[in-house]
């Protein structure tokens, strides 16, 4: 009898189950729905979103002045401007503003729109306000350096004669997203410019509006009915956060999502034949490169630095290891943006190594602890990085921590060899420029957040170069200085670039229009359809 | 004299809420992880980095930050999460419902079913059904529950569809049920929406089972052993010379004797499952305790881990405090003390 109830009882839960799980089989049709990780989000007021996701879910919502071409990022193209006009000395521009064009809450975008967004970025200070700091701007002299000049006008001077091509390209970063004056300031509490609200709501222009943000949970982005460039396809889109891959891979096949953004080579590998799916690769502009700290006597050596360059197996990583989730480059300027260039002179090559290592009288023996973040890629790099350096003679200890803790030590200049990687902050050669070829202050008590500083390589002759490239006005003048600069420091830095990054996506067959572009500020679903 | 030991047991109770979260604290602090860089990222300015510390109140000395955090808690405030930008009290109030339902669907499933195995397997011990169920609680205690987790998803979701799959409920039910106790079988029912009740149903299921599997095993293994020393007494031969059937001396003579320190155990299981279950709420991106705790503590932040770890410890002293009390209704000789 016991045992004919509990039967009956088991049939009963998963009838019930199945039933449940028959009635989600597909996600809706005027819906998105995206299996990814999204607990990096701490805030989504474009004055201080600074994680991968909050990047993405901002360039959603918000319109900046300029914006990046996803189809040709060497072109920025208008955004909420119409036209610009730039003085011949470079310092000031003045911006049109595209008539008619609203914010989600019905309110007309103006130039005091404009004004007021670019100077809360600086007032405020939060981790993206170095982006526009770096034309000059302060909080004591924003309310000069952005102004509105007339009912469709706004003007902007910057301190330097920059090259019109890196403010542009900086006004074109996230962080110079437009919000909308009067729902912020009606939201603000303790002069805080909005910036509570805005983190966890939205007043854009953009193709969506922030519906709802549950942390470490879900994210859901609502058409904007208002938008200039017409309503997107999709009502909705839902980001679910799904930390583990396998998960997402499971999850796209039963159809319990349309697309899945955090797939690992074998998630791939086991999805790349299944009809249902397709499978896409985006190049990004994510580079990964190790460096030495030159803080260590014994890493001083430039010898040191050339032979490490022969013992990375570059080819066996990406083809074995990463399996297209990055291809191997050199340079500190990713392929596909202007002025990059691609040589990639090094390859394994362990005689090589040895006999540089001998004639410059460096030992077998010698030991180097390297930090790295404990998972994939970073371990599986690292793992093979020790392998091949040990048959040199040099033994790598590695070091695996959280990423937090990793930055942390990297920031005091504690390691001795880091396996990291870096991201530009907007598309213009010298945000790379800046991290590995510049740096004039190699003191403690000077910390910058370059590659250069924090091991310790203090450059004044390429932190010249890297300044007169900043201040060019010839366009392909200025992209061949940093071509220059790229070819000097691939074969004279104490760091080894290693790969580029490539998204690769899964999505349903039916997905159609998805942007993926080489940064997060180019995730775009306003074209999606399905 | 009731006055006296309920004052007794308040100012027990804060003191060791009080001394879990100073030590929690202090770990926090030695940690080799700053703080400031999990919020403003590893390319913030100096300035922009010295405001935030400053704004996170690390620039004072550790006393004063910890005097100011039993200030806020005191006052019920936890603080802000800077990882997720949201007061601790929000995060927890989000994360605490769905650990609880699946930890109570969990320890629903190891009571029912490892309590009768425990005592069976006691009963006949050595015999293939013993060997059986410790086979099964073995394999309960040693399988990675990562790999089992997903295994289940892989059969039960993926291949037969049996059940739905990540997450809580499914995404068309997801923002249409009116939240009133955060635990969803509840909500979706007060609410009268069977639809959604079953895509609830459908996705508890799997953690819920794994989760109970588990704890099945532990209290199936215990409740053999406590048993066993029971059927080994003197009283039981004594009850099966006067010719009391089996079934009367397993639960009317022996199983009454063990149960004071299978509620124990019973307790110890359903707290280990309110810590959250790290690694099944990953595979199943179910956004519970255990996955905000270890998220927060990986970032540093702090209010986080210590909003979750006063949540974890009240429950343990509300567990023990619950056994306590039902101690003299199972063993007559406690009533006395």
């Amino acid at each position: 009898m016991i045992k004919r109830v509990s039967l009956a009882l088991t049939a009963a839960v998963f009838a019930l189950a199945a039933g449940a799980a028959d009635l989600e089989a597909k996600t809706p049709p005027n819906v998105l729905v995206v299996a990814k990780n999204i607990d990096d989000i701490v805030s989504l007021d474009p004055a201080q979103a600074y994680e991968f996701t909050s990047g993405e879910v901002v360039s959603n919502i918000y319109n900046k002045l300029v914006e990046y071409n996803p189809a040709d990022v060497e072109k920025v193209m208008p955004g909420l401007a119409e036209s610009w006009t730039i003085s011949d000395d470079g310092k000031t521009i003045i911006f049109k503003l595209k008539s008619g064009v609203k914010f989600a809450s019905g309110n007309p975008v103006r130039p005091e729109d404009v004004v007021f967004s670019l100077r809360r970025v600086i007032v405020l200070k939060k981790a993206p306000a170095f982006i526009l700091a770096q034309f000059g701007w302060n909080a004591d002299n924003i309310d000069q350096m952005v102004r509105k000049t007339g009912n469709d006008q706004v003007t902007i001077t910057i301190a330097e004669n920059f090259a019109p091509s890196f403010v542009l390209n900086a006004l074109a970063a996230r962080p110079a997203s437009i919000v909308d004056e009067k729902e912020a300031v009606k939201n603000a509490k303790d002069n805080d410019l909005g910036n509570a609200w805005l983190s966890r709501n939205s007043a854009g222009s953009g193709p969506f509006t922030l519906r709802v943000w549950r942390p470490g949970e879900s994210l859901v982005l609502e058409a904007n009915k208002n938008f200039a460039g017409g309503a997107p396809k999709m009502n909705q889109v839902i980001l679910n956060h799904v930390a583990e891959a396998s998960t997402q891979r499971l999850m796209i096949e039963s159809g319990d999502v349309d697309i899945a953004r955090n797939l690992g080579p074998d998630q791939i590998a086991a999805l790349r034949d299944k009809a249902p799916i397709k499978i896409e690769t985006y190049p990004q502009a994510a580079l990964h490169f190790f460096s030495l700290n030159l803080k260590h006597e014994k890493l001083r050596d430039p010898a040191l630095w050339e032979a490490m360059r022969y013992l990375i197996d570059y080819d066996g990583i990406a083809t074995t290891l990463l399996r297209g989730q990055m291809k191997v480059h050199q340079t500190f300027w990713p392929t596909g943006f202007p002025g990059a260039v691609e040589d990639r002179p090094y390859k394994l090559d362990v005689a090589k190594a040895k006999e540089i290592l001998a004639k410059a009288n460096i030992q077998p023996g010698l030991t180097v602890d390297m930090d790295m973040i404990s998972s994939a890629p970073f371990t599986d790099i690292g793992q093979s990085m020790q392998a091949t350096m040990a048959q040199a003679g040099i033994k790598l200890n590695l070091l695996p921590g959280t990423s937090a803790q990793v930055i942390t030590k990297y920031r005091a200049r504690q390691h001795e060899m880091m396996l990291l990687y870096w991201g530009p902050d907007f598309m213009d050669p010298h945000s790379n420029a800046k991290a590995f070829a510049y740096n004039v202050d190699n003191a403690d008590t000077a910390p910058q957040s370059t590659t250069t500083w924090r091991n310790s390589w203090l450059v004044p002759e390429l932190s010249a170069r890297t300044r007169a490239a900043l201040v060019e006005r010839d366009p392909a003048k200025r992209l061949d200085m940093y071509r220059e600069l790229q070819r000097d420091v691939l074969k004279s830095s104490p760091w080894v670039m290693t790969f580029q990054a490539q998204a690769q996506v899964a999505l349903r067959k039916e997905v159609s229009g998805f942007i993926h572009g080489p940064t997060n500020d180019l995730v775009l679903y306003r074209n999606v359809s399905k | 004299m009731k006055a006296f030991a309920f004052l007794r047991g308040v100012t027990t109770l804060v003191i060791t809420l009080a001394g879990l979260l100073f030590i929690t604290f202090v770990i926090g602090r030695v940690m080799p992880i700053d703080p400031v860089v999990a919020v403003v990222g590893d390319k913030a300015s100096q300035e922009t980095y010295a405001r935030a510390r400053e704004e996170m109140g690390l620039d004072k000395p550790i006393w004063v930050q910890f005097g100011r955090y039993i200030e806020g808690v005191a006052r019920g405030d936890l603080g802000q999460s800077s990882s997720s930008g949201q007061p601790v009290v929000e995060d927890i109030a989000r994360a605490f419902p769905a650990t609880l339902e699946l930890s109570v669907f969990a320890i629903v499933i190891g009571v029912l079913v490892g309590l009768p195995l425990g005592v069976y397997a006691a009963h006949r011990r050595n015999t293939w059904f013993d060997h059986a169920a410790r086979f099964m609680s073995l394999f309960g205690y040693s399988t990675p529950v990562f790999w089992l987790g997903l295994i289940a998803l892989l059969i039960f979701y993926a291949q037969l569809g049996w059940t739905s799959g990540p997450g809580r409920i499914g995404t068309a039910y997801r923002y249409t049920v009116q939240e009133w106790s955060g635990l969803l079988l509840i909500d979706t029912l007060r609410s009268g929406d069977w639809n959604a009740f079953r895509s609830a149903f459908s996705h508890i299921i799997l953690p819920g089972l794994l989760l109970g599997y588990f704890s099945l095993a532990y209290i199936a293994r215990m409740t053999r052993n406590f048993m066993i020393e029971e059927l080994n007494k003197e009283y039981v031969t004594m009850a099966r010379i006067k010719g009391a059937s089996e079934t009367r001396i397993l639960w009317r003579h022996a199983f009454p004797n063990a149960l004071v320190p299978v509620v124990t155990v019973i307790a110890l299981s359903f707290g280990h499952l309110l810590e959250g279950a790290v690694l099944t709420e990953t595979v199943f991106a179910w956004p519970g305790l255990g996955l905000y705790i270890t998220k927060s503590l990986f970032s540093a932040d702090m209010p986080a881990v210590l909003g979750g770890t006063l949540v974890v410890g009240v429950c343990f002293v509300l567990l023990n405090k619950a056994t306590e009390l039902i101690y003299p209704f199972l063993d007559p000789r406690t009533r006395a003390r």
